[in-house]
């Protein structure tokens, strides 16, 4: 198997996010693998040790991303690709050329791990973009998979509870989300020991792109003001309870 | 004038309440003709609740050939073509598990510009503004191109009825799939209560619930408030609810009008999938808890005893 893991490198879901004006933001924080791409890693990892074949992390970001990379190749992945730009916010087709291009140059894939979403940009597209651009079909917040035929069936949940399942052929390009599995986090021999795994960088110019070139942008970041602490409702239960239904009443929450 | 489409979400066939937010939206000053695309369900029968809302037709999609119900793919085709056909400047459509995929196959396969999850979208400016970072900012985007798809999540903007008189058509697509993926299988039952993210008001219970039968105290609450109930993170790892309930960064993300949360501490985790909620409400036992520095209304108390007063209250007063 020829498995190819999107991963993106993006800030800490717990980090602080001060913006700087008019998009940016101070990208001093703790950055990590975007959460949902590690199922998909870690699906491809169970997949390889039963199957056997080959794991390439596939990153499109800034030359810092290759930290991402390396925390990949510590918990087993084979190879790493870094296609390297200078936007954290890139638009989601540009993102999707990127990975194509990297992947086609560099092998046939039999199977794309994708997270469903960045917890930066929440875009939510790219795996159907990619998978677009090189006519396979997609399956995103996919929480089972299952391989055989030449085939996967795959889970995905679709709210209130339902599930659907569904066959899906190979190459394609899954987007994993919470409940695929439970991802391993990497130790210190193996971190030591990916430094020496292979990491290709490729400039997006390279590939023909640039990072313009998509058809959204992103014109402004604003920061939402944390609430200020609440209004305690004293008394009892009850007392409470009353205070509470009169407020939510009033402001016509209920 | 330009012309929007609404990608009207059904449930069993009948029009989803969450969609009059979008339709308000589309419609924007008036100045827009709306048309309602139905993938599922009768256009004459969908058509009743929807013009009251400003929809000027009610468009049935139907595919020539093919499972049309069982191929995500030949219902993006039928839809982009519709699209073409009727000549659709903007696509507007409710950003719900469905509504995402399907929208995102579209916008894919018509290569044209898509987000995903707005709180606000302008039409006419072709801008739209989303959370970015789970919450911590809006971020405002531009949408260049002649045709632009937007989904907007459910309960960001309220529903302003403006009646019109739609008319309705059949759009029977000659679109076709590639084969190669299909659904084989719907699981789970219909459990008839209230989707989370669609919800108007969300209780949620933490860690501190302690058993999946404790869920029911808040169950009894949610009925008196027409609710949906969420869990916590811990409270699902625990096994007290299932993932599906599980609010938060690695869960759903959700902007009811009012959210009460009962035993939780208020972790950045949690918070980053309902920080958007317009009151949020707090029962913890600690005093120091993190959650009374980010909420709007607290109240200190165990919530095995707080949350059955409340319930009684509400009752009361009907
Ligand atoms: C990558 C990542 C992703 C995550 N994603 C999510 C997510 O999607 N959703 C999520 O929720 N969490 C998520 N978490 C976990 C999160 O960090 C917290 O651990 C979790 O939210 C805590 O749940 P809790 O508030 O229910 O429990 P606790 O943190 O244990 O808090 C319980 C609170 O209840 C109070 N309490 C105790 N007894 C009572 C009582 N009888 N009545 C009233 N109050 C009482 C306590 O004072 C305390 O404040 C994630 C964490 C990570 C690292
Ligand atoms: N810059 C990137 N580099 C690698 N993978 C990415 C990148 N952006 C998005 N992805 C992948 O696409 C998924 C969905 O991202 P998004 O469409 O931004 O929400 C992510 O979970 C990643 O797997």
């Amino acid at each position: 198997m020829q498995i190819y893991v999107c991963l993106k490198h993006v800030p800490d879901t717990a980090a602080n996010i001060k913006v700087v004006e008019p998009a940016g933001f101070d990208e001093s924080v703790k950055f990590v693998v975007n959460p949902y791409d590690e199922y998909g890693l870690e699906e491809a990892l169970q997949i390889v040790a039963k199957a056997g074949g080959e794991i390439v992390a596939v990153t499109v970001g800034k030359e810092s991303a290759v930290s991402s990379l390396r925390t990949a190749l510590a918990v087993g992945a084979t190879r790493g690709i870094l296609v390297k730009t200078d936007a954290q916010f890139l638009d989601s087709a540009v993102t999707a050329r990127a990975l194509k291009a990297a992947i086609a140059q560099d092998g046939t894939p039999d199977l794309i791990f994708t997270g469903k979403q960045s917890v930066d940009s929440e875009g939510m597209q790219t795996p159907y973009r990619l998978a677009q651009e090189l006519d396979m079909p997609v399956v995103t917040e996919v929480v089972d998979v299952e391989l055989g035929g030449g085939q996967a069936k795959v889970e995905r949940e679709t709210g209130g509870g339902m599930r659907e399942v569904m066959e899906v052929s190979l190459p394609c390009v899954l987007g994993a989300t919470k409940g695929l599995n439970e991802p391993r986090y990497p130790k210190l021999p193996d971190i030591l020991k990916a430094k020496k795994k292979e990491v290709k960088q490729v400039d997006m110019a390279d590939l023909g792109l640039s990072d313009d070139s998509g058809n959204t942008g992103l014109v402004e970041l604003t920061q939402i003001p944390e609430r200020s602490g609440a209004t305690m409702l004293e008394g009892s239960p009850r007392e409470a309870s009353e205070k509470l239904v009169a407020i939510l009443k009033e402001e016509k929450a209920i | 004038m330009a012309r929007t489409g609404i990608l009207l979400e059904t449930d069993n066939g009948e029009v989803k309440a969450a969609n009059y937010g979008v339709i308000t939206a589309a419609r924007e000053t008036g100045n827009n003709e709306v048309v309602g695309f139905l993938m599922d369900g009768s256009a004459e029968a969908g058509k009743a609740a929807v013009q009251e809302y400003g929809v000027t037709s009610v468009i049935e999609i139907k595919a020539e050939a093919g499972d049309f119900k069982g191929s995500p793919e030949l219902q993006a085709n039928a839809l982009a073509d519709a699209l073409k056909h009727y000549e659709i400047s903007a696509l507007l459509g409710l950003s719900s598990t469905q509504g995402r995929d399907l929208m995102a196959r579209v916008a894919a396969a018509m290569d044209v510009p898509l987000v995903l999850d707005c709180v606000g979208v302008t039409v006419r400016d072709q801008t739209v503004t989303k959370s970015h970072f789970s919450g911590k900012t809006i971020a405002k985007i531009e949408l260049e191109g002649d045709v632009f798809l937007c989904g907007i999540r459910p309960n960001a903007i309220e529903p302003v009825a403006s009646a019109a008189e739609a008319t309705t058509d059949v759009y029977t697509a000659s679109a076709g799939d590639s084969g190669r993926l299909k659904v084989v299988e719907t699981k789970g039952a219909t459990s008839g209560e209230i989707e989370l993210t669609e919800a108007n008001v969300i209780i949620t219970g933490g860690r501190p619930i302690a058993s999946a039968e404790n869920f029911d105290i808040l169950k009894s609450c949610a009925q008196e408030l027409g609710a949906a109930v969420g869990a916590s993170r811990a409270a699902v790892d625990a096994g007290y609810a299932p993932h599906a309930m599980q609010v938060g960064q690695t869960g759903k993300t959700v902007s009811p009008k009012l959210y009460i949360g009962c035993g939780l501490s208020g972790s950045v985790q949690h918070f980053a999938g309902m920080k958007t909620s317009k009151i949020i409400v707090a029962i913890n036992t600690d005093k120091d808890a993190p959650i009374f520095t980010k909420c709007d209304y607290g109240i200190l108390g165990d919530l095995f005893d707080v949350v059955p007063a409340l319930t009684e209250v509400l009752k009361e007063q009907g």
